[in-house]
């Protein structure tokens, strides 16, 4: 099976402003956990996060956004990494074909929300960002910013969102109702996401370490990432370089609890399951697994036993998180790991699981550790969020 | 390719919707600004601890959804997919307010994890013990047609032969004060609302959950076939015409094939225009019926307008209530729904007899 071809792609992340930014960054070890500058929380001397360090007026200004704008910064990065991904696809008339956008997002205009909650009443200026607080307004923005009319909706499955846009995306793309998507996701650091995190006693006081057997917990991060996808009719007629294919994609609930991973990982190894049927390809052929790996015990543990289920414990192939890299970047983060395992297939590298010590005990599997060469032509990218959300994405090199 | 039949509905809305068959014990309310619900006895169908810990939005997803389930007799599904334009809002608003109010300290972390926007969806699959596919679209008031849409690609495709779809929104004190300020919706001070020739800016507003079942067998208890669902983002008021024509032109129909065309009038005069210029035009010789005077407008209150579609071609009648124009058709056969909130996020939805 061929795929859906990928034809552009565009990221703002804490290692980087720009898709070769971001490269440099994976590829020099510069992680960017650190403490938070732009939002006043009581948390930031304990808790760090991977930021974009830009303040609001930085990216309004890049954004070339009017004094009276009312984005929020979830809208904001997003929209500066949809326009590099429809720049890099050479796409310069929009509404020329069928062409639709797929965000997701799962804080959309929080940040606003919390700044003004109760400032609303007593400050007039403030009023017009009440109408950015919900998902569908941060779509609303991008589809503003790129000029697009077509079709515009928006997917919010808590962490694994972007990865459901990506397949949603590929999906109509299949069906010929679109000749061509934009699709990832956007989220910003919130103090709402911050707290709310903290409350449930999984972030990490340290620096988050995939796969250890210590470790602690996540980092929370802010990104945004995009890609173009085009019918294979679209990339004859335009001559579109490809940059890779969406090969597979599977979604599937754990059923288990609102938002704790089941023992055996049932729903991720139901998502691995489906997109491997999606893609025709086996597990032995995938080269790289960029992994979920958020750090807590909790789904370390549940994605590592699906991954020894589908895989079998000997023959799990290269794998890592890069979330020590960029935080846990929530609903963005699926995008964000597809960019990166494009960037895998195209240089044929897989990125190191920064903060490794030591194995897990419960199984016999040891991330890639440094920054490794070998060719690479599957990439297996899993994402799971609350409700049980599991959803895999494999990402396969163009021939 | 397979078909898509709606084989139950459940709907939770302003109006008693359950318990009833069509809306004959609707009343218009012109006197609220912001529609208060309808409430089912919740413990017919939930658990009295968890009717505690459930926000609202929550409660009516559950029990619409088992409402329609126990109408198509079935509990199992390749796909759960729900809309919400604003998500568990009332989870999030206390959540917020905690954090704001004490400084970000001596938080707990149940209205957090249930503010996230799919946790209708995942708490009907954790219910059902549902592994398969679980979607949940989060936008404005194309958040249910997404929905809709992404089911019917999946029939389409012969991917799924049962699937389970609702619209869920929630409103609370705090969220109705903000629309109020930002005009979002109507003054306290101008009643009678009225959702036709209205002439005040913004809507009624109101609260409601409203679940499908699909699948791709008809039944004797079938309510109609869903032909088709378009969402576009922007259109001007006149190209609704061309795009409608377009639209019915790729199912192999034209206007006046459509036996009742069901609108989504909220009573925003400067964004009813949209309606009105095709219930003028095009459709002047069309039944036009409408709905958001009886479910008030929230974003996916175009799933009320599904009910009512799928509602008028199972009983083949159409309710004085709901009738725009006094244009009359002895059978209804093929509807269209034509839904836009703010002049964006237009939404076209095709249903027929089966």
């Amino acid at each position: 099976m061929k795929g859906v071809a990928i034809t552009g792609m565009g990221i703002i992340s804490a290692i980087g402003n720009s898709v070769e930014e971001n490269y440099a960054s994976l590829l020099n070890n510069k992680t960017a956990i650190t403490t938070i500058e732009n939002i006043s929380t009581v948390h930031s001397d304990l808790r760090k996060v991977g930021e974009i360090k830009k303040t609001n007026q930085e990216l309004a200004d890049e954004l070339q956004l009017s004094a009276d704008n009312n984005f929020s910064r979830t809208a904001m990065i997003g929209a500066i990494a949809a326009k590099q991904a429809v720049q890099d696809a050479g796409i310069t008339s929009i509404n020329e074909y069928k062409t639709g956008l797929i965000s997701a997002t799962s804080v959309g205009g929080m940040d606003m929300t919390e700044r003004y909650y109760y400032d609303y009443f007593e400050k007039p200026e403030t009023i017009k960002y009440i109408s950015c607080h919900d998902g569908g307004d941060v779509a609303q923005k991008i589809a503003d910013e790129l000029g697009l009319k077509g079709m515009v909706t928006t997917i919010s499955t808590a962490c694994s969102s972007a990865a459901n846009a990506i397949m949603l995306g590929a999906r109509l793309i299949k069906s010929g109702k679109l000749d061509r998507v934009i699709v990832g996701g956007t989220d910003a650091l919130a103090k709402f996401t911050i707290n709310g995190f903290k409350t449930l006693m999984i972030l990490s006081d340290g620096y988050n370490m995939p796969f250890d057997n210590d470790r602690k917990g996540l980092n929370l991060g802010e990104a945004a990432a995009f890609l173009v996808l085009e019918s294979d009719e679209m990339v004859a007629k335009e001559n579109k370089k490809v940059l890779a294919r969406v090969s597979g994609y599977g979604n599937a609930n754990d059923a288990f609890h609102q938002t704790a991973s089941s023992e055996n990982g049932d729903g991720a190894f139901l998502a691995m399951e489906k997109a491997f049927q999606v893609s025709g390809l086996k597990p032995e052929e995938i080269d790289y697994i960029n992994v979920h790996g958020t750090a807590t015990p909790n789904n370390d543990l549940s994605e590592g036993r699906a991954i020894v289920r589908v895989f079998g414990e000997k023959n799990i192939p290269d794998f890592s998180s890069t979330k020590p890299f960029t935080g846990h970047t929530l609903a963005a983060a699926a995008a964000i790991e597809a960019v990166y395992s494009v960037l895998a297939i195209q240089n044929n590298v897989v990125f190191p699981n920064m903060n490794f010590k030591t194995p897990m005990e419960e199984f016999n599997m040891i991330p890639q550790t440094t920054l490794k060469q070998k060719n690479i032509e599957h990439v297996l990218s899993n994402s799971f969020g609350f409700g049980g959300n599991c959803s895999t994405v494999i990402f396969s090199k163009s021939e | 390719m397979r078909k898509t039949y709606i084989n139950g509905v459940g709907c939770i809305s302003a109006q008693k919707t359950f318990d009833t068959i069509f809306l004959e014990e609707a009343i218009i309310n012109e006197t609220a600004n912001v529609l208060p619900l309808e409430i089912p006895v919740y413990k017919d169908f939930i658990s009295p601890t968890a009717i505690r810990r459930m926000a609202k939005g929550v409660k009516n997803g559950i029990v619409a959804s088992a409402l329609a389930m126990k109408e198509a007799n079935t509990e199992t599904f390749d796909a759960i997919i729900t809309g919400t334009g604003m998500g568990c809002i009332d989870d999030s608003d206390k959540f917020l307010r905690a954090l704001i109010d004490n400084n970000e300290e001596f938080l707990t972390p149940t209205s957090f994890i249930q503010s996230t926007h799919n946790t209708v969806g995942s708490q009907i699959a954790l219910g059902l013990q549902c592994k398969a596919y679980n979607f949940t679209y989060v936008n404005g008031s194309v958040s249910f047609e997404s929905a809709l849409l992404d089911a019917k690609l999946q029939f389409d495709e012969n991917e799924a032969s049962s699937i389970l779809i609702g619209g869920i929104d929630e409103m609370n004190d705090y969220t109705a004060s903000l629309f109020k300020l930002a005009g979002f919706i109507k003054q306290d001070n101008e009643s009678p609302y009225k959702v036709l020739n209205s002439t005040t800016k913004g809507v009624v507003y109101s609260e409601g959950a409203t679940f499908f079942v699909l699948e791709d067998k008809k039944q004797d208890h079938s309510y109609a076939e869903v032909l088709d669902i378009e969402i576009i983002n922007k259109l001007q008021v006149n190209e609704v015409e061309a795009k409608i024509i377009d639209f019915l032109k790729s199912n192999s129909l034209q206007i006046s094939d459509i036996d009742a065309v069901i609108l989504g009038f909220n009573g925003d005069v400067e964004t009813d225009v949209f309606y009105r210029k095709i219930a003028e035009n095009c459709f002047k010789n069309t039944q036009q019926v409408y709905y958001k005077h009886l479910s008030g407008e929230y974003n996916t209150a175009s799933a009320f307008g599904l009910w009512v579609g799928a509602k008028i071609i199972k009983t083949q009648q159409i309710p004085e209530i709901l009738k725009v124009n006094s244009v009359e058709k002895p059978d209804y056969k093929t509807i269209l729904l034509y839904n836009q909130y703010k002049g964006i996020d237009h939404s076209f939805t095709l249903i027929s007899k089966c």
